[in-house]
């Protein structure tokens, strides 16, 4: 069977319609060939070029950001937290003309003005740059929103901001970091090798837009920070820093710090220092705020030397328990003149401390060899930094005795020529505080004392505890120091400031520093205040109320028992 | 609609071919297009993301232009071209009516909305088109006189110039050669055509000047595409990655990680044969270019077989365009061609164009089912 083209309806030219037909179909068919070659060269010779070119563009190496290891008190209550947050970059050179729409709701989101952004991605692109912060460390929620508007070259970034749940309270102590997660200050600075993690890296797959669609493989595990635990305990923390505010405040001064150590083993319960900043808060940044007063500034510790001088005296067996001192107001020293504020007249060690007199003091430090004077304030750690691996220290100083002049040991020993942190000065005080030993300070929490040191017989260190407890009377110096119910001992300083071209008339530092309960001590507090203006400057009326206030509240915290009789019925008639 | 079939011989073997036949289907060329809408749902599924309710939006489109082909088919050729004038009067003027609410709107504007359906009378006039010069030229004696080449290239530049101005450059093109085709199958001299192809070309800077930016940025990015990755460059960089990591024998079905992973920008609709390519490989491309093939040689075939001159210059543009639709997008997914936008055909996801095509092969059907048998 054949089908008839339908004649005379078509024209002659049929033949031509045949060649025609043929010579298209033969156009087309190598129209096809020549697309066939063109897969063969793609799909064949340049296979693996354009193979490596797609996993290039899927296959991506990320960093993964480790968490920064927590801070902790004694207790385990967290100081410093790392939260995950994000942060948006863009590599402007990725970003797509079709998409530049996008960019509009992207900056009302991110709450960037929008000219400014485009701007800003237009200066960078020109610029060849690959990688543009836009926000850094936002709330997750809104990074979401940004992540939804799938703008290819738009970056996500997972990091952890730093938070301190007790803000201000221990903002010096624990200092910050800086945005990079990196410890600027204070604990974070100093530990920042325990705290920080080590970032690992995984090869993910991504998807057309930049973003990770799946992880392929860890090449490196992020390693997180490992977690520090402090001697501080957070309840004396908060007391410590509103006492020492109000002290601050009352007494109208330019800076205060105050530490609580723990009698026993030379742990840090508590440091705080004002003015305060909040580390939460990065605009409160100023040096001059966050600079941890308590462990970084040096003073002389003015008549809160004194008991050492009896104890090193009395130990050494340069004086007896039982002499009589004589002082007439005025004592000559060579060329030099050392003043009391009253005449005391005759007076027993007991009375020279209460009444804090400079005569007395000189004369039972110039009993004593220089040498031997000097090891044992060398060994009460004046000179030497504390130790407690705090970034920038102070050391304090104290002069070698083979310089001394004769003056140089009468002003040692009321505390001139010698300085010293508020942390030293506390932690010389454990001497007296644990029968004659001192103790090592720390910040991380730790067993025992592992430099526990005996300085003084065992009996000196309570004799002069006892002298101490008199301080804490109507007749001493500190009345305002005591608590009801518990034997305090302590001893004031009031300290001239040196200045340029000598010692200040009207600028003075109040300095107390103290231990309670008496018979056992438990806490050893000291206190030093700066400038107060109020007119009082007295170390037994700026400081010693801040004192009284902070003992009390921590012998209450660990409900240490009273041992001070004599003034229970103050503390029972009260409740 | 009658089919002469006094021959024995002649008898549908069986009950489905019988049934076929009064449906005035061609089964060669049904066949052929069944296997690429096979195809079709195979590469969308993967390429789509593994949608099910996209599969299922392709198959009622397919579904209406299989059976939109159908009724196509039992119309008789001559009823086309008693309507081809109206049918391209109508075309023309929708597509001013488009270009006047698109000056209003103030950008492209392809789609007319007439509340409850919006089409693209562009669209039909790549049938209509073809159809008006068919018509034009049969009423006259062939090869055609200089003078009815120039009515025929008249009636064409309108439609085209309209839709170019869209801006639609891919429709336009193929109207621009549906038409061009029907000229050459009706006999258009050779010396003509040649004097056609040197003007073209020196006009060539004359339509560079007339290009929109953006077309002239594809054909920019098409001589270079590495020249700017992230912009113009960007659809070709992606397809050839696509194309050249399906290596000789393919990853697989639902292996194309440019599609998944997004990289490969309109997998589903233009470049889907860019994902065909990653997950089939080389023999896979072939195949399907010989499955085009295949169809577009029955349509010739269905050409040549046609027994008046209007069917027989319809059916042979019909047949050349389906071939210009594969070649450009192909061309163009396989960065042989500048970027324009044109759909693989049948392939591809998307409505339109796919009710056109199969409006054609109703066409071609009709035309091969409605002719009168002769025994010998």
């Amino acid at each position: 069977m054949r089908i008839a083209t339908g004649a005379g309806t078509l024209p002659h030219h049929n033949t031509d319609f045949v060649i025609r037909r043929r010579l298209l179909l033969s156009v087309m068919l190598l129209a096809m060939l020549a697309l066939v070659g063109r897969a063969v060269y793609l799909q064949i010779l340049d296979k693996e070029f354009l193979q490596d070119k797609g996993d290039m563009q899927h296959v991506g190496v990320v960093s993964v950001s480790a968490y920064r290891g927590q801070i902790k008190d004694r207790n385990g209550e967290p100081l410093a937290i790392s939260t995950p947050v994000q942060s948006i970059w863009v590599n402007p050179r990725q970003l797509r003309d079709a998409e530049q729409d996008k960019l509009t709701p992207m900056a009302k989101i991110l709450g960037f003005p929008e000219k400014e952004l485009r701007s800003l991605l237009k200066k960078e692109k020109d610029a060849n740059k690959r990688f543009v912060y836009l926000r850094r460390q936002i709330n997750p929620d809104i990074a979401e929103k940004v992540k939804a508007l799938e703008i290819t070259g738009v970056y996500f970034e997972r990091e952890f901001k730093r938070y301190y749940p007790a803000g201000a309270v221990s903002g010096h102590l624990l200092g910050f970091t800086n945005i990079d997660d990196i410890g600027q200050e204070g604990i974070e600075h100093g530990y920042e090798h325990i705290l920080r993690g080590q970032p690992g890296k995984k090869r993910v797959i991504k998807d057309g837009k930049g973003q990770i669609i799946k992880d392929v493989e860890n090449i490196e595990e992020a390693i997180p920070g490992r977690d520090l635990v402090l001697t501080i305990d957070e309840r004396l923390q908060y007391l410590a820093y509103r006492e020492l505010q109000n002290a601050m405040i009352q007494n109208k001064a330019h800076s205060a710090s105050l530490v609580v150590l723990d009698a026993k083993n030379g742990d840090v319960l508590a440091t705080v220092s004002q003015p305060a900043f909040n580390p939460n808060n990065r605009k409160e940044l100023s040096s001059n705020r966050y600079r941890n007063r308590a462990m970084v500034d040096s003073f002389e510790p003015g008549s809160t030397v004194k008991p050492f001088v009896v104890a090193a005296a009395l130990d050494g067996g340069y004086i007896k328990p039982n002499v009589m001192i004589e002082t007439h107001g005025v004592y000559h020293l060579g060329r030099n003149v050392v003043k009391d504020v009253h005449n005391y007249g005759t007076m027993d060690l007991t009375h020279v401390l209460q009444k804090s007199s400079n005569i007395a003091v000189t004369q039972i430090a110039m009993t004593m060899p220089p040498e031997y004077f000097w090891g044992v304030y060398s060994r009460l750690g004046f000179g030497t930094s504390a130790g407690v691996g705090f970034p920038g220290e102070a050391s304090g100083s104290l002069l070698d005795y083979q310089g001394w002049h004769e003056f140089d040991q009468a002003i040692l020993s009321f505390g001139y020529g010698v300085s010293t942190s508020i942390l030293q000065l506390a932690r010389a005080y454990t001497a007296l505080a644990d029968d004659g030993i001192i103790h090592s300070v720390a910040l991380l929490k730790r067993d025992e004392d592992p430099d526990a040191q005996r300085i003084f017989k065992p009996e000196t260190a309570r004799k002069v505890r006892e002298m101490l407890e008199h301080v804490i009377s109507k007749e001493g110096t500190a009345y305002q120091a005591r608590v009801e119910g518990y034997r305090v001992a302590g001893k004031t300083g009031t300290v001239k400031k040196a200045g340029a071209g000598g010692y200040s008339e009207d600028k003075y530092l109040s300095v107390f520093v103290g231990m309670a309960p008496a018979s056992n001590p438990r806490f050893i507090i000291a206190i030093v205040v700066d400038e107060p203006t109020t007119g009082q400057y007295y170390g037994g009326l700026v400081a010693a109320p801040a004192f009284s206030k902070v003992m009390a509240g921590a012998l209450r915290v660990y409900g240490v028992e009273p041992d001070g009789m004599d003034n229970m019925h103050l503390l029972l008639s009260k409740q | 609609m009658r089919t002469e079939m006094r021959n024995e011989q002649f008898q549908p073997p069986s009950l489905l071919g019988n049934l076929l036949r009064k449906l005035h289907i061609d089964i060669p060329l049904f066949i052929g297009l069944l296997l690429i809408c096979a195809t079709s749902f195979v590469i969308l599924y993967s390429a789509g993301g593994q949608e099910v309710p996209l599969l299922i939006r392709h198959a009622t489109r397919m579904g209406f232009a299989i059976l939109l082909m159908i009724v196509l088919a039992h119309i008789n050729p001559r009823r086309f071209q008693t309507f081809s004038v109206a049918l391209f009067t109508v075309c023309v003027l929708l597509l001013l009516a488009v270009a006047v609410m698109g000056q209003i709107s103030m950008g492209a504007q392809r789609w007319l909305d007439l509340g409850f359906f919006r089409f693209q009378p562009s669209e039909f006039t790549k049938i209509s088109a073809p159809m008006m010069v068919a018509w034009y030229l049969s009423e006259r004696a062939l090869p055609p006189k200089p003078k009815h080449v120039l009515g025929a290239a008249t009636l064409l530049i309108v439609p085209v110039l309209l839709i170019a101005k869209q801006p639609d450059l891919g429709t336009s093109l193929l109207v621009a050669s549906s038409g061009a085709a029907v000229l050459f199958f009706a006999g258009l001299s050779w010396w003509f055509m040649l004097g056609i192809v040197a003007l073209l070309a020196s006009l060539t800077p004359v339509l560079w000047h007339f290009m929109r930016d953006y077309q002239r940025n594809r054909v920019l990015t098409f001589m270079n595409p590495e020249a700017d990755p992230m912009g113009a460059g960007y659809h070709i960089i992606q397809s050839k990655i696509a194309i050249g990591s399906g290596g000789i024998n393919g990853k697989g079905w639902l292996g194309s990680s440019q599609a998944e992973l997004d990289f490969l920008p309109e997998s589903s609709t233009d470049f889907i044969f860019a994902v065909f390519a990653e997950e089939f490989g080389l023999f896979g491309c072939v195949g399907l270019l010989v499955l085009y093939l295949l169809v577009i040689s029955r349509c010739f075939y269905i050409a040549v077989q046609a027994q008046d001159t209007y069917s027989r210059l319809l059916a042979g543009s019909l047949a050349f365009t389906f071939f210009v639709y594969v070649f450009v997008n192909i061309g163009m997914v396989i960065g042989v061609l500048p970027v324009v936008g044109v759909p693989l055909p049948l392939v591809s996801y998307g409505g339109t164009s796919m009710v056109t095509l199969m409006a054609g092969f109703g066409i071609l059907m009709s035309i091969h089912t409605h002719r009168k048998l002769l025994p010998v």
